[in-house]
This record gives structure tokens, C-alpha cells and sequence, in this order.
């Protein structure tokens, strides 16, 4: 593995925190009537997708869950656009007609955004084996919901990424809540990232709350898959701090195990890693959190100003 | 005692077979569960076995013979214990000539049967690329397939049996020689799952032509279908397209029940996003098929199992093709529109040509061709003319491709009718098992006659 450069912990550091910080003022907007329908926030996840981030080639194609605001920003798309489309506006991604579960990024590969649990899995699939179609040697980062693998269209889609070889690295994003159901009361057998070995399709478990973990585990397993290996699993144990959706009172679960998670909070252990490392200052970390919030904050702004789409829109995109 | 062997049914569609090879000769002794020959059905050669034992007594066509009707006598055997006496009892040639005499009055009723159905249409007629030789539908499908893939590497094809199997129904045949196994895939029995992989890879560029074995498994796939492929472009404010076509047999087949035999028509059709196609015959079925594959937009490509075998001329020119949302006026007529599409154009030429003895009525048919877009215009202008309508469809009646179509001319044509809108189709209950219900279930021609004498107020 590549070792990582003073600037990957800061674009790390960077990203994660304006992950948190769109979701905090998503969330904000959304209470203020600005956002509506379902909004899922990725505040607790953010050292998942910002590891994998760190592994990424610009050309491999990424397709997601719903739960899809921070993968955007992961990807290096624009917040304020991203948050136009929460709002429902002409400048969100897909122009207002898409919304929170719906976000798309054809020129960067970033194929949604998808609001049908599972669905996503034979369409990374798919895309995937374009990539091996096409004799290109890109892969296809294919995100599932730990509460997705209890539904068939995973299955299938494993068996044919197995049995065509296809580049496609599944990433499991076990947040141990499908909805407000954990995963023990969903799954017969724990260990979701074995559920590919009847396939032969390897996979492994990993810290999802430690970024570096992450980046570990997605290099190993990126190396894998676009050597031509076919497919691999990796599960990453992670906890999302808010409820499911912004309606979710999440009551399922006890005050003492959010706060115990909080007690690692992703996010925290890159700061401490970087005053450690000296890589930089407290005050240049306030630096990053003062400009963070302001992009955000601007973001919002944009988001809310932006007009809403045209009548006539109501009638275009349908068919190309 | 002597037994005949019959051309025996191999499939349910099966109505005639070739006799591909003996395994048997005159004078052999079989046993039950011998091979005695090989049969090309509509699907493919198969090997019969024998159920009765004897000597063979004379074989009534040779190899390579075609179009032997199901339940024709191939073969007689005689028992072997009186092997002797029977072959000069049984006077062999003169069941031959028998047979021989049946099979021609076999084949005039065949072929009256096929002037009814295979009159050309007008635009046929003036089409100056016709080619003469008359294709069936399946390989019409097949040619147009492998013209596209010829000319675009990113069209492929997946679904069961296309590869080396050569098709369910044999649509694909020999694309696997041609084209190789990347881009001729056989896939699992998962359509949910080689669906959503078919839409991924249409997102990213490439080309699908997806094969459902029929469309009763879509049901499988629908959310993919329906939630993925259909809405994509629309929920990514136009980015990302989805150039698809879904394809393979639509309606009812021969006795195969409730879960094998249903018209999806009206469910696609009601979905923005998805284009619907229906081909009738061979020459529109290559038209169409080579728009479907060229549209950037998904295409549910409904085509119908027992028109496979159905012969027709085509335009041979790898660049024809029909446009997507242009309904065919079949038959031009001033009495009354049938408007109609997929097989029960078929019967609704029938109905005409004895709405015209009997009745002195004159109709005109539209084939729709397309049934989302639908071709409204031609569908208005022609019940300007004729002033009366019947829709005649193999879907079930509720909100079905005919309640749109009647919706429509009751709004945009109220003044012109004279008398109320009257579709025919499908019984509304799961179709039925057994012979006799089978038929009342679906549309007759008598059906389709009577709605016109009443729309025609004749008695």
C-alpha cells in the first residue's frame, strides 16, 4: 500500500468533516421545510466512503444506496449543487427531479443515488461488467446496505459477478440498523461478509469507524478485483448517529450505545492522528473547521436561492 | 395387428414437424423406448422414442421431409408375433395413398388459411425492397439482431438458453457462432438479478438486448424494469439514459395455464419512460425490432409465441427499419375501424373478410405497431371516416390498451361516433388449463364479428 502523504490526512480530515457538517445543515433545513420527503443523513458513516475515497482511480465507477449525500461529496462533487437538489431546485444534480435518494453524476461516474433497497447491487453489477466489456481496467464500487442482504437481488447479482469474473468490489455498509430493525433480528448469521463464500467470492470485515482501517482493507481489496480476480466483500462495521430517516425517533436503540459509539467517533480519531503526526496545528485544524462550516454554510444559501425547476420540466427527461 | 406412429406434439406450440433422420429401417424389430428418428420441431430436433413394439413395416416419409402435421402417421409397426401374415394382410400401399390423399386436403386447407392471413398489406405492397422469399418471424427477430450486432459492438444479448442452446424458441440461433460467448451470454435462472445487471451496463454505454424466455418472468425483473431502467432519466434530470430492449414472447401460448399464458401490453404501456412494441408480422417485426435497438430510451418488445412459425415477406435492407409510434393501416375500409395489434391482427383479417361476405361490412384494421407512443392520430382520423370502433386486444379488458384507445376517441372525436366504442378481449379471469376453456378465453373470430354488427346496430 501506497503510504499515505501529509495531504491525505488532511484531505481526509477535510472531507469527512464537510460530510458532517452538509449533513448537520441538511438536517437543519429540512426541519425548517426547505427539504422535504425522505432525507437519510450519513453523520457517524463518514470514515466508510472517505476510505474508500482514498483508494479510488477518477475513472472507476461508484454506485450507492440512497444514504447518498455523503458519497457525493466523497466523489468531489459540488455541496451547493448537492444541496440544490435536497431543496428541490434547478441547480440540484439532477435538476430537482431526483432529490435526496435520487442524485446522479454521469461525467463522474457516479451512477446514484438509488431509492429501491438492493436495486443498486445488479446495477453496480452491471456497470461493472461494462467496465470488463469494454477491456477497460476500471472497477465498479458497488455500496450495500446491511439491511440489502436479506434481499434476493444481491444474491443473484453475487452469483453473476462470480461467475463472469467481474470487476466489482461490494462494499457492505453495515450500520448494524436496517430501518429500525438491527441486524441480529434481520439476518440468520451475523457475518454479512461471508456471504459470498458460496460463490468463492472472498470477503472481510473491517473497522468501519477508523478511516485507516478502511483504506486498509479497500486497497487489499481494490488490487484484488482489478487484477481481474472478480468479486470481493468487504463489510465495514460502522453506526450512523442519527435515526434512519429525518422522521426516524430511532427508539430502538439505547442513549448508551450511540454515545458509546461516539466515543470513537471517526472523525475525532483523524484529527488526534494529525496532531499526533504534527501534520498540523490546532490552529490550522480550526482553520479547516471555520472554512468547512462557511462552505456549507454557503451551500445552503445557494440551495435555497436557487429557483425552483421550470413548469415545462415537469414534461422533459422522460424520454432521451 | 399393425400400430401407426404418429408426428407427435414436442411442444406446445407445435403444429407440424421435419423429419430430420431415421434411426429405424424397414424390417427392424423395436422395442419400447427405442430411438426411432429425429423430429425438428418449431423449437428444436428432437429425438422420438417408440411407445409400441413390432417390426417396422414401412416408413411413410423419407428423411428430410417438412411440415408433417402433428399426429400424422410416420411409421407403421406390426406385431411381432404375426410379422409374417400381417405384412401381407395389412395393405401398406394403400394406407400410404391414404395418407398421401389426407395430406393433400391437409395442405389446401392450410394454404386457403394462408391467403387469409398472409394478404400483404397496402404499405408492403409498395415497398420496392421486398424481398420475395418469405421468412418466419423468428428469423426475421434473428436477421435483424445480428445485422445490429454486426454494425454496433456494444449491442449484445443476454438472457436463458440464447447461447448454446440456440434460444427457447430459437430467436437466436447461431448468434453464439457468429458473435461469441462475450456477447452472446447464457444467463442464470435470476431475472431480478441479470436484469438490473442488463440496465448497470446500459447505463454505462453498452448496448442490451435482454431475452426474457417469456414475458411472464419479467414479473421477476418488474422493479427493475419499471423503478430502474424507466425512471433513470428522469430522476438524473436527463444524464443518464438507459438504451434497452426487453424482448421475447408476450400472450398466450398453447395450453400452458394461468402462469405461462398472459398479455402484459396494458402494464407496460402505462409506464412514461418505456417505449411498447408489438409486432404483427414478419416485415414489421424487422422494422421495428432494428428502431427498438437503435432508441436510446428502454423498449419492452412484445412478441408473440405462436407468430413465430407465421411466414412473410421482408425488406432484406440492413438499414430498414419502422418507426417507433406509427400505427399500419392494415386494410383500408369506410364501414367501421378495427383498431387491433400483435396477434389478433391475424384475426381480426379473418373477421373482416367475412364481415365483408356476410354482412356486406366494410373495415378498416389498424395494427397500432406501437403501443406506447401510441399513433393517436391515425387512430382519430380513420374514426372520422368510419365513424365506429372496436379495439381487439388478447389483454384482460381492465384498463387495457383498448380503455385508453376509447378514452381517447370518446374525448377527441365524440361528434364523429355513431355508435359507442366496443372492445373485445380476453376473458377477465387467469387463463385456463384445459383445450375447450382456453379458447373461449381469448378472443374468436366471432367475437370480433359480432362487436362489429353491434357497433354496425345489425342484429
Amino acid at each position: 500500500m501506497k503510504k499515505l502523504q501529509k495531504a491525505d490526512y488532511i484531505k481526509m480530515y477535510s472531507f469527512m468533516l464537510k460530510i458532517r457538517r452538509f449533513e448537520e445543515r441538511a438536517a437543519q433545513l429540512y426541519g425548517m421545510g426547505k427539504i422535504g420527503g425522505f432525507c437519510h443523513l450519513y453523520i457517524g458513516q463518514e470514515a466508510v466512503v472517505v476510505g474508500i475515497l482514498m483508494t479510488i482511480d477518477k475513472n472507476d465507477s461508484v454506485v450507492t444506496t440512497y444514504r447518498d449525500h455523503g458519497h457525493m461529496i466523497a466523489r468531489g462533487l459540488d455541496p451547493k449543487r448537492i444541496m440544490a437538489e435536497l431543496t428541490g431546485r434547478e441547480d440540484g444534480y439532477s435538476a430537482g427531479k431526483g432529490g435526496s435518494m435520487h442524485m446522479f453524476s454521469k461525467e463522474n461516474n457516479f451512477y446514484g443515488g438509488h431509492g429501491i433497497v438492493g436495486a443498486q447491487v445488479p446495477i453496480g453489477t452491471g456497470i461493472a461488467f461494462t467496465h470488463k466489456y469494454n477491456g477497460e481496467k476500471n472497477i465498479c464500487r458497488t455500496y450495500i446496505g446491511d439491511g440489502a442482504m436479506n434481499n434476493g437481488q444481491v444474491f443473484e447479482a453475487f452469483n453473476l459477478a462470480a461467475l463472469w469474473k467481474l470487476p466489482v468490489l461490494y462494499i457492505i455498509e453495515n450500520n448494524k440498523y436496517g430501518m429500525g430493525t438491527s441486524v441480529d433480528r434481520a439476518a440468520a448469521g451475523l457475518d454479512l461478509y461471508k456471504r459470498g463464500e458460496a460463490f468463492g467470492i472472498p470477503g472481510e470485515k473491517v473497522d468501519g469507524m477508523n478511516v485507516f482501517s478502511v483504506i486498509e482493507a479497500a486497497d487489499k481489496a481494490g488490487k484484488y478485483v482489478r487484477e481481474g480476480n472478480g468479486p470481493y466483500i468487504i463489510e465495514v462495521q460502522t453506526y450512523r448517529y442519527r435515526g434512519h430517516s429525518m422522521s426516524d425517533p430511532a427508539k430502538y436503540r439505547t442513549k448508551e450505545e450511540l454515545d458509546n459509539y461516539k466515543q470513537t467517533d471517526p472523525i475525532e480519531i483523524v484529527k488526534a492522528e494529525i496532531l499526533k503526526k504534527k501534520i498540523a496545528t490546532n490552529d490550522e485544524i480550526e482553520k479547516i473547521n471555520k472554512d468547512t462550516l462557511e462552505e456549507i454554510k454557503n451551500a445552503a444559501e445557494f440551495a435555497t436561492n436557487s429557483p425552483f425547476p421550470k413548469d415545462s420540466e415537469l414534461y422533459t427527461d422522460v424520454y432521451l | 395387428m399393425s400400430t401407426e406412429i404418429l408426428m407427435p406434439a414436442l411442444s406446445p406450440t407445435m403444429t407440424e414437424g421435419n423429419l430430420s433422420k431415421w434411426l429405424i429401417k424397414k424390417g427392424d424389430t423395436v422395442k419400447a423406448g427405442d430411438l426411432i428418428a429425429e423430429i425438428e420441431t418449431d423449437k428444436a430436433t428432437m429425438e422420438v422414442e417408440a411407445v409400441d413394439e413390432g417390426i417396422v413395416l414401412d416408413l411413410l416419409f423419407k428423411e428430410g421431409e417438412a411440415n408433417i402435421p402433428v399426429n400424422k402417421a410416420i411409421a407403421i409397426i406390426g406385431d411381432p408375433n404375426e410379422k409374417v401374415e400381417v405384412k401381407k394382410e395389412i395393405p401398406v400401399e394403400k394406407i400410404i395413398e391414404e395418407k398421401k390423399i389426407e395430406k393433400k386436403i391437409e395442405t389446401k386447407i392450410e394454404s386457403k388459411k394462408n391467403d387469409i392471413i398472409h394478404t400483404p398489406s397496402p404499405n408492403i405492397e409498395e415497398d420496392a425492397n421486398l424481398n420475395s422469399e418469405e421468412i418466419t418471424m423468428r428469423q426475421a427477430l434473428r436477421d435483424t439482431m445480428a445485422e445490429e450486432m454486426r454494425k454496433d459492438k456494444k449491442v449484445f444479448i443476454l438472457g436463458e438458453e440464447v447461447a448454446e442452446y440456440q434460444g427457447a424458441y430459437k430467436v437466436t440461433q447461431d448468434l453464439l457462432q457468429e458473435f461469441g460467448k462475450e456477447r452472446v451470454l447464457d444467463t442464470p435462472i435470476s431475472e431480478h438479478g441479470f436484469t438490473g445487471l442488463a440496465v448497470g451496463a446500459a447505463f454505462k454505454g453498452l448496448r442490451p438486448i435482454l431475452e426474457f424466455m417469456t414475458f411472464n418472468f419479467s414479473m421477476q425483473a418488474i422493479d427493475q424494469i419499471i423503478n430502474s431502467a424507466a425512471k433513470t432519466l428522469y430522476m438524473s434530470g436527463g444524464q443518464i439514459n438507459c438504451p434497452i430492449v426487453f424482448r421475447g414472447p408476450n400472450g398466450a401460448a398453447a395450453q400452458v395455464a394461468a402462469q405461462h399464458s398472459q398479455d402484459f401490453s396494458s402494464w407496460y404501456s402505462q409506464v412514461p419512460g418505456l417505449k411498447v412494441i408489438a409486432p404483427s408480422t414478419p416485415y414489421n417485426a424487422k422494422g421495428l425490432l432494428r428502431s427498438a435497438i437503435s432508441d436510446p430510451n428502454p423498449v419492452i418488445f412484445l412478441e408473440n409465441e405462436i407468430l413465430y412459425g407465421l411466414k412473410g415477406p421482408v425488406n432484406n435492407d440492413v438499414n430498414f427499419s419502422i418507426p417507433i409510434g406509427k400505427a399500419n393501416i392494415e386494410k383500408e375500409g369506410k364501414d367501421l375501424t378495427i383498431v387491433t395489434y400483435s396477434i389478433m391482427l391475424q384475426k381480426s383479417k379473418e373477421a373482416a373478410l367475412r364481415l365483408k361476405e356476410e354482412y356486406n361490412l366494410d373495415a378498416e384494421i389498424i395494427d397500432l405497431q406501437t403501443l406506447r407512443p401510441l399513433d393517436t392520430e391515425t387512430i382519430l382520423n380513420s374514426v372520422k371516416k368510419t365513424n365506429r370502433l372496436i379495439t381487439v386486444e388478447e389483454s384482460w379488458p381492465f384498463g387495457s390498451v383498448g380503455s385508453e384507445i376509447a378514452n381517447i376517441v370518446q374525448r377527441d372525436a365524440f361528434d364523429y361516433l355513431d355508435s359507442p366504442v366496443i372492445k373485445v378481449n380476453s376473458a377477465d379471469v387467469p387463463m385456463p388449463y384445459s383445450l375447450s376453456l382456453e379458447k373461449l378465453y381469448l378472443p374468436q373470430v366471432d367475437d370480433i364479428i359480432n362487436a362489429a354488427k353491434k357497433v354496425s346496430y345489425i342484429k
